[in-house]
């Protein structure tokens, strides 16, 4: 399953990549693939912009905006004028991230 | 025995390290049905600290996992034969993916609770083993300077963990992945389908009482008389948005969920509309109401889908909350207006 197309802001420096390959370890969507001692964005589609291989590349060469995709987070965002926040502990649910 | 004393004896007295059951038991099992009824699920927790699981010695592996305790009972129940030290973190009782997002299952929380419970007093070695879903909130790099643990990242799902250690922390690309398929999709309704019953129903109670407006004012009997086939469309858009809609999620090609939910509306509005002879205006007021209905609660499902990105769901929204408020009011207004001439 796929969702909106040509949205997704996830970038890779290749010139960063050291090819540690934790990118293509911590991605549940497999958008990466090990090649040649390098990481490749094979689908950029797949990306959910969860942020997990960012945080994990210590070579600061991936780069996402990540965030919550939930449209009622996005909307508590709205209302309290606040970044989208989607509160687990509030009235949400159980998968709300 | 003696590894086990051993271990013991490098512990502070007064800790005891309580064991914990690989089986689930009636009332755990209870328990999850409730939560996915959305009873009681906010307080679901465990307390965070050290588990044992069979006889684990200095050698045995480190799980670390949420204090939600669903997420917790369905590690334990995949943990059978093994001896383990599991490490429960407080994430305020969240699930893994949801605290990883939020900062609770994050790199700080997992260094504190390393030296919390005396991790390195505890086992020899120095790795521990994360669902591979906390990644969105915690760095190995991080972990591993601040509290000199080197994090492996285990597979996406608990039923996987036994294989992953057996084979020595290898992953498939599937262990590695996150599906939804139809059966997790059909759990997660239920709490969707109550969370916004108080909006539904005050939608319902305003289009009963709607319904016995009259060009001579307002008629209690054409209230009772009419007042089903606005309720059941209003009834229908949303059992189209959050059960059709997200049960069937792949079915419908658009890739919108403002848009799958849109296409269930429309085809609950127009079987409605078989089985009532209502006059055509009341019958295309009451559709855009069921569709917008429909396409507010399965876009509101992209909170509970495992694949939505945040730029994509900011997208669709651009468009489609203009559209399901535009669609509403309208519908609202045909509605009186076919009311009353």
């Amino acid at each position: 399953m796929q969702y909106i197309k040509n949205v997704v802001t996830l970038k890779l420096d290749n010139n960063l990549c050291t090819g540690c390959g934790m990118c293509a370890i911590v991605c549940p969507h497999a958008v990466f693939e090990m090649n040649k001692g390098k990481a490749h964005i094979i689908d950029i589609e797949n990306c959910m912009e969860c942020g997990a291989c960012a945080i994990n590349c210590r070579f600061d060469a991936i780069s996402v905006k990540s965030g919550v995709g939930c449209a009622a987070g996005i909307l508590n965002g709205i209302f309290n004028g606040t970044e989208p926040s989607c509160d687990c502990s509030g009235n949400s649910k159980t998968n709300c991230c | 025995m003696s590894p086990q004393l051993n271990v013991q004896s490098l512990r502070p007295v007064s800790v005891c390290t309580p064991t914990i059951s690989t089986k689930l038991e009636l009332s755990d099992l209870y328990g999850t049905l409730k939560v996915r009824l959305g009873i009681n699920r906010n307080n679901y927790t465990v307390t965070p600290g050290l588990y044992k699981v069979g006889k684990p010695d200095s050698q045995s592996d480190v799980l670390v996992s949420a204090n939600y305790k669903l997420s917790f009972d369905v590690l334990r129940k995949n943990l059978h034969s093994l001896n383990v030290w599991v490490l429960v973190i407080d994430t305020k009782g969240v699930n893994v993916w949801c605290a990883a997002g939020k900062g609770n299952f994050g790199t700080d929380n997992v260094v504190k609770s390393i030296k919390k419970t005396s991790l390195e007093h505890i086992v020899k070695h120095r790795r521990i083993i994360l669902p591979q879903l906390s990644a969105s909130g915690v760095a190995a790099h991080k972990v591993k300077e601040d509290a000199g643990f080197k994090v492996i990242f285990g597979p996406v799902q608990a039923k996987d963990i036994k294989s992953f250690i057996e084979t020595g922390y290898k992953a498939t690309s599937a262990m590695r992945k996150i599906t939804f398929p139809m059966k997790e999709r059909a759990k997660l309704i239920p709490v969707d389908f109550l969370y916004v019953k108080y909006k539904l129903l005050l939608v319902m109670v305003v289009f009963f009482i709607l319904s016995g407006l009259d060009r001579t004012g307002f008629l209690f009997s054409k209230m009772f008389n009419t007042s089903i086939f606005p309720l059941i469309n209003i009834f229908g858009g949303y059992i189209a948005g959050i059960v059709f809609a997200t049960l069937f999620l792949p079915w419908i090609p658009f890739r919108s969920f403002a848009l799958k939910g849109a296409f269930w509306g429309l085809v609950f509005a127009i079987l409605v509309n078989r089985f009532f002879a209502v006059q055509a205006l009341e019958a295309i007021s009451m559709g855009l109401v069921n569709i917008s209905i429909a396409s507010f609660m399965t876009l509101n499902f992209t909170g509970s889908s495992t694949y939505t990105s945040l730029s994509g769901v900011q997208k669709e929204m651009k468009w489609a909350i203009p559209f399901q408020i535009g669609f509403i009011a309208v519908g609202s207004i045909l509605f009186i207006i076919s009311k009353l001439v």
